[in-house]
């Protein structure tokens, strides 16, 4: 099922004006597509919000909000011209009119001016019942009015499907441009949606391996700026950065600890062969947690923090296995296929996801249950690469190749819904997913 | 080892035992260790400062057989197969030519770049291309080539020589540069 919305396009027309302008910008056009959605999803209507406040509208707060419905791919938003009405906040809606327009679902809400601020109030009705299932007043700084519309997103979208959204949340990811024969590298981040993309760190060397710190204030990356692999902790509201490894050999694969207190990362010490290591990123002591002679690395932690998913060849080819932290209980964890490697451990710790390489040629994403054992390939490229789970586990973004550029794809984790965020000469790779922004007020969605 | 190599490797291990002895007469004098290690601080730095105002005559010298065509010292990349990083028997002899080489001019430098091809993932890609330029080291310092001389770093896939997805760029990105410093 493919679909193609003008508030997502234009989110990505934002994105690229950013980035070629003014060069080039008429027929590279950045967008996300659904790729493959849900047959069942549900209509939902979603009316402009009446704008109340001291100046223009700065944002279209629906527009955003309808759009992050129809990105997760359990929603189908009616289009403005199906809507018909333009219900305000106050009053009932006719809800037999909106029976008729089959929604399931209504949408209204305002921005009204409050002091220096702004108030975002908006209601959400269930049309066959004929009631209000969530109402909700949110303030907002002007300049924040994006981040307000995903916030809302998310107590919608948990309202309305019993899980929680992912919608307030950032992308990490490298993005690559060759100008003239040269490689420029820059990392990146913006909105889930694609939009305020901030080019925190550029280089004519590699970037590698963006990894968030779980408070999603600071992000650590490996840089080749020095002609050697470096590992930076860079603050994302200042700017400032601190180099906390730079040793002989291999320093990669950076990994917070879930209570962001520790690094784990891949040093090569010695001959020994590139191995885990944990930093305390207090005290600055390493703490060595493999040690063989074949290649361990990609570490990532289990939400206990006392444990790390990683991959090895010691079995002669690539798996995964993970080990305590003080270096014990080592296991196995990956049978299926010749190849598995980066593992990314869901946020509830039942899932991994990886590359993974079968009977089929090709690496693609495939998700493990840490349970029943049983592998599900979710990729459809050949050459998928670093899964990164959305903080509320539902959906994973990865890496791949069309046209011999770097996309960014997103698949929910039980397959049905795929999207892809950009295409053409954006060129990007190594997406990682933040956690979420701000708390959702889980009383007030329970209030209703 | 045929036996000229032999009289080659004896006569070389005698010329810096000489040296190695000349050196020791120049810094008698110097008996703590932190006079010797200004001493060298000020050697590297007299290399840094040579590099940037270019070669001396004998260190142009030097780089000659780099330079030239003709030379096995020509070829300084070294090949490997998929998802492996023990060097192939056909490399051995270009990795010796260079251990010869470095052994005889223990003052040149070599930086090993390991590289992959874009297959699997980057950060694996990484320890592979780490292996890679740790299985050239090996053979150079078993070759008689000093440990200080060669620095090793790995790019894994993020520096193709080939940027395309096909196998004739994947085996041409596979590899080891033996990148000497100048």
């Amino acid at each position: 099922m493919k679909q193609a919305n003008h508030y997502r396009r234009a989110g990505w027309l934002i994105l690229l004006l950013w980035l070629f302008a003014p060069a080039v910008w008429a027929d590279e056009v950045l967008r996300v597509d659904i790729t493959s959605g849900v047959d069942a999803a549900e209509p939902v209507a979603v009316v402009p919000f009446a704008w109340e406040a001291d100046g223009e509208a700065g944002q279209d707060v629906a527009a955003i909000i309808a759009a992050n419905l129809e990105r997760s791919g359990r929603f189908r938003p009616l289009s403005r011209d199906e809507l018909p009405a333009r219900p305000g906040i106050e009053g009932r809606p006719s809800f037999s009119e909106w029976r008729e327009a089959e929604a399931d679902n209504l949408i209204v809400g305002e921005v009204r001016q409050s002091g220096d601020r702004l108030d975002i109030r908006f209601r959400v009705y269930d049309v066959h019942r004929g009631e209000q299932v969530l109402g909700y007043s949110l303030p907002a700084r002007a300049d924040r009015l994006r981040r307000a519309a995903h916030q809302i997103s998310d107590m919608i979208y948990e309202r309305l499907t019993g899980d929680p959204g992912a919608f307030n949340t950032r992308l990490a990811y490298v993005q690559v441009e060759r100008r003239n024969g040269r490689e420029r590298f820059h990392l990146v981040v913006a909105d889930s949606d694609g939009e305020n993309p901030r080019q925190i760190m550029s280089s004519s060397h590699p970037i590698m391996s963006p990894a968030w710190s779980p408070d999603g204030e600071r992000l650590a990356y490996v840089s080749f700026e020095n002609r050697r692999s470096e590992i930076f902790v860079q603050e994302l509201r200042t700017g400032q950065r601190q180099s906390v490894s730079a040793r002989d050999g291999i320093n990669g694969a950076p990994a917070f600890s879930p209570d962001g207190k520790r690094l784990a990362m891949t040093l090569s010490v010695g001959d020994g062969g590139p191995d885990i290591h944990v930093l305390d990123l207090e005290s600055g002591e390493f703490t060595r947690v493999t040690r063989s002679r074949a290649i361990d690395t990609e570490p990532a932690w289990f939400p206990d923090g006392d444990r790390l998913a990683f991959t090895s060849d010691r079995g002669g080819a690539p798996q995964i296995y993970s080990v305590g932290v003080d270096g014990g209980q080592l296991r196995r964890l990956t049978f299926d296929g010749n190849y598995n490697a980066r593992p990314m451990v869901s946020p509830d710790g039942r899932r991994l996801a990886m590359i993974h390489r079968g009977a089929q040629p090709g690496f693609r994403i495939a998700v493990q249950d840490m349970e029943r054992r049983g592998l599900t390939v979710l990729g459809e490229g050949n050459s998928d690469e670093s899964p990164s789970f959305a903080p509320n586990g539902a959906m994973i973004i990865y890496a791949s190749r069309s046209n011999g550029q770097g996309v960014l794809s997103a698949v929910s984790t039980d397959g049905r819904v795929r999207q892809r965020l950009g295409s053409g000469e954006s060129n990007v790779r190594e997406p990682a997913w933040s956690p979420r922004l701000d708390a959702v007020d889980r009383g007030a969605l329970r209030g209703n | 080892m045929n036996g000229n190599e032999g009289i080659t490797l004896k006569l070389v291990t005698a010329l810096s035992a000489a040296l190695v002895l000349a050196a020791c007469a120049g810094t008698q004098e110097i008996v703590d260790e932190e006079a010797a290690d200004e001493a060298d601080r000020r050697a590297a730095q007299e290399r840094e400062s040579a590099e940037i105002d270019g070669l001396r005559d004998d260190e142009f010298a030097e780089f000659q057989a780099l330079d030239d065509p003709d030379s096995p010292l020509s070829e300084r990349v070294i090949y490997f197969d998929f998802d492996r990083y023990e060097v192939k028997s056909e490399y051995r002899e270009l990795v010796r030519e260079h251990a010869r080489y470095l052994r005889d001019r223990p003052d040149l430098r070599v930086r090993l770049e390991g590289h992959t091809d874009e297959r699997g993932s980057r950060e694996y890609n990484i320890g592979l291309g780490d292996r890679r330029a740790q299985a050239v080291r090996r053979m150079l310092v078993l070759h008689g080539v000093s440990e200080d001389q060669i620095r090793t770093v790995s790019y894994g896939e993020e520096r193709p020589a080939i940027p395309e997805s096909n196998e004739d760029a994947w085996a041409a990105n596979r590899r080891v540069e033996i990148d000497y410093i100048r």
